[in-house]
């Protein structure tokens, strides 16, 4: 079947055409290069053919419409789009590296390596739903890893941009997704919900964990729909080396209800890179698939519908931010330490679905070889775990909105913004040391976490008007 | 070229010079009125000296049904609209009352059917409220692309390759693409009586070239406007729907 008008060697606004790389059902991709761009690029051309699926048209206007909004290392840049009056198009980075479909000759995958991968999908869905988007099509052949390990999410031809017009909701009746991956509310019909995207994750760490796909690949809406109420054997009784946190991870991604999901993908890739945080549930230690008559009941009592209501995504994404107390455990004064700890109490308020990270740095020296263990022979570690869960018990906060880490650096601040950058952090609070000797010769760490954190940072200080302070910043 | 679209200023001197300041700033580089200058506030005759001046250079401006009630009748009106009705007539001249008999109920410019509340049956003043209504018109007329107003809040309606017409509401600040190739039914807010519960004005800058449509919403003093509403001795209520944009 010949995809379009186009063929190797023509020229359209500027772009030299390539050869071609793909032949899909909706669209055909070309290798295209421009003599004012020097990144390899893909030439994206939609089928557009008398009897062809309006679907075709329909998702190639819908990523001619998302694409260009998209920023960021997780997307693919985008270059430029043809009018459907001449030729429509859309030129994008030709992403270098490879899609997950490769990983399917090998799986199932080491434990490790599924943990990475799918902290590394989420951090980027984390990205995608920031920017106003659910992607509705997550599977092995949209995921493109780089070569530094990074992904990149492809196709957007079944995305919902949540401030613009979506064209497929009023275009067909039927679901459009990808069968094996689609979220039960999407396969009701629902397009606005950013945690059917951690649905389609959970379908692929399944996958890759066990070699085995959890609902199948079902043909008929009929099959579709069994997801509903028909739960998969967990991945544990199909490959007894998943440990336990990987499966509660996993089953909770597959849970029905968005809601018993993780509130947001950075929350899912927290905890995909933080194991030992994972707070185990029943999901952790299910031996087998539900039996008869709980899976009856949830056929037949259940309220489909009632389950895929859902409110605005960014009003979701807001309420479900992960908020960082750095503690300083070395000599900050009581006044201090409590005073940061009513600032957060009034941040988990304020935001029932947040998670609370609470750090502290044990601060390495530059050149000395440092001992994990004290004088009195105390392992540092736990003692200042300890100390950290000391200062977390008054908030009262249940052990899957809370985790504790002891970061080990000869740069505190340094050590801080990265884990802030690396776990999309929203919020940080940390103290600000009234002592000043120190401050003045080295910069103090809070002020700098509050000058290049890339999010809100809260700086806590105990109030004094002394003369000797006053103008002084932390 | 950038269009500022304005519908429904409704003699909100405050509100109309926010929005034709934000324009400039945004170097719109036309106007087009979508009908309705007066009625319900306080500064009609500032209102359509303004709008005289931009047609005199050029401006597109079409005539919404309470400026043709100046000069016709408030029957079709409940009775707060018509006694603002009423008390307009005596704030503007005689000069200013030929202008807005005289405007057209329709304009057309490169495909593009500028009207005040629906194409079909622009006289008849009808309202696009939902899918249903949005289909009827896009429907019946021609245009590739109509904008009106007259509902105070805005929509886009669009129709699908499979002819069914899709619903959405514009997020302020965000351009929203208008493909040639589909129909648009494009209903703007009010700049000067917003009833979407958003109590700011309410404009859109049409790209013609990109084919694109922002939406903007602007705080305006709302207080003076409101204050003049009841110093003139209007109904009450005229002022306090401002506040909340109702």
């Amino acid at each position: 079947m010949k995809a379009s008008g186009l063929i190797a060697g023509s020229e359209v606004d500027g772009y030299t055409i390539g050869q071609r790389l793909h032949q899909g059902g909706m669209a055909t991709l070309w290798s295209v290069n421009h003599p004012d761009i020097a990144c390899p690029l893909l030439m994206k051309v939609p089928n557009l053919f008398e009897g062809e699926d309006p679907a075709a048209i329909v998702s190639f206007e819908m990523e001619q419409m998302i694409l260009p909004r998209l920023t960021g290392p997780h997307m693919p840049k985008f270059y430029a789009a043809g009018d459907f009056s001449r030729q429509p198009y859309v030129v994008m980075e030709h992403v270098e590296g490879q899609s997950l479909l490769t990983h399917l000759d090998h799986l199932p995958l080491p434990v490790s390596d599924i943990a990475a991968l799918g902290a590394e999908i989420a951090t980027a869905l984390d990205d995608l739903h920031g920017q106003h988007v659910v992607h509705l099509d997550i599977k092995p052949s949209n995921l493109m890893r780089r070569p530094d390990g990074r992904i990149v999410l492809i196709d957007f031809g079944l995305s919902r941009h949540d401030q613009l017009p979506d064209l497929m909701s009023e275009e067909f009746r039927l679901p459009y997704g990808t069968a094996p991956y689609m979220a039960p509310e999407q396969v009701l019909g629902v397009r606005t919900e950013p945690r059917a995207d951690l649905f389609a994750l959970g379908v692929l760490m399944y996958f890759f964990a066990t070699g085995t796909r959890p609902f199948g690949d079902p043909q008929s809406l009929n099959g579709l729909k069994r997801r509903l109420w028909r739960d998969p054997p967990p991945p544990r009784a199909l490959r007894s080396d998943i440990p336990a946190w990987l499966q509660e991870l996993i089953l909770r991604c597959l849970e029905v209800d968005p809601e018993a999901r993780h509130p947001t993908a950075a929350q899912l890739a927290f905890d995909l890179r933080h194991p030992q945080g994972v707070p185990l549930t029943q999901r952790a230690t299910k031996s087998q698939a539900d039996n008869f008559l709980t899976v009856m009941r949830r056929r037949f009592a259940g309220d489909d519908k009632g389950r895929a209501r859902r409110g605005s995504q960014s009003a979701q994404l807001s309420s479900a931010p992960i908020i960082v107390l750095a503690l300083d455990l070395s000599g900050a004064s009581d006044d201090l330490t409590d005073g940061l700890r009513q600032t957060v109490a009034r941040l988990l308020r304020a935001a029932p679905a947040a998670r609370l990270a609470c750090l502290n740095v044990l601060k390495l020296a530059r050149l000395a070889i440092d001992r994990s263990v004290d004088d009195q022979g105390q392992n540092k570690h736990a003692q200042r775990l300890g100390a950290l869960k000391r200062w977390a018990a008054p908030l009262g906060l249940r052990d899957d909105r809370l985790t504790y880490h002891i970061l080990e650096a000869v740069d505190p601040a340094a050590a801080i913004l990265d884990y802030v950058a690396r776990n999309r952090v929203d919020h940080v609070v940390i103290g600000a040391r009234a002592d000043s000797t120190l401050r003045t010769l080295l910069g103090s760490v809070s002020a700098q976490v509050a000058a290049h954190a890339p999010c809100t940072v809260t700086t806590v200080r105990n109030r004094s008007f002394g003369l000797d302070d006053a103008g002084s910043a932390g | 070229m950038r269009l500022a679209l304005m519908a429904d200023i409704h003699s909100n001197r405050e509100a109309f010079d926010a929005c034709l300041n934000h324009a400039a700033d945004q170097s719109a580089e036309g106007y087009v009125l979508l009908g309705d200058y007066v009625g319900y506030g306080a500064d009609p005759a500032y209102v359509v000296d303004r709008i005289m001046d931009l047609c005199a250079k050029g401006t597109k401006a079409v005539i919404g049904n309470h400026d043709a009630a100046i000069d016709g009748d408030t029957k079709a009106m409940n009775p707060i609209a018509a006694t603002a009705i009423q008390w307009t007539r005596d704030q503007i001249n005689p000069a200013q009352r030929k202008f807005l008999r005289d405007l057209p109920l329709s304009v057309e410019d490169d495909g593009r059917l500028f009207v005040h509340a629906e194409a079909t049956e622009p006289a008849r003043f009808g309202y696009i409220t939902n899918t249903e209504s949005a289909a009827r018109d896009l429907h019946d007329s021609q245009a590739p692309a109509v904008f009106c107003g007259h509902v105070h809040m805005p929509a886009i309606y669009g129709i699908t390759a499979t002819e069914k017409v899709m619903r959405h509401v514009p997020v302020a600040g965000v351009p929203v693409p208008l493909p040639r190739h589909r129909r648009w039914l494009v209903v703007l807010g009010s700049v000067g009586q917003p009833r979407d519960g958003n109590p700011d004005a309410c404009y859109a800058i049409l790209d013609t070239v990109r084919s694109e449509i922002t939406f903007h919403r602007l705080a305006y003093d709302i207080e003076a406007a409101g204050r003049k509403i009841l110093a003139a001795g209007l109904p009450e209520f005229l002022a306090t729907r401002l506040f909340i944009g109702r």
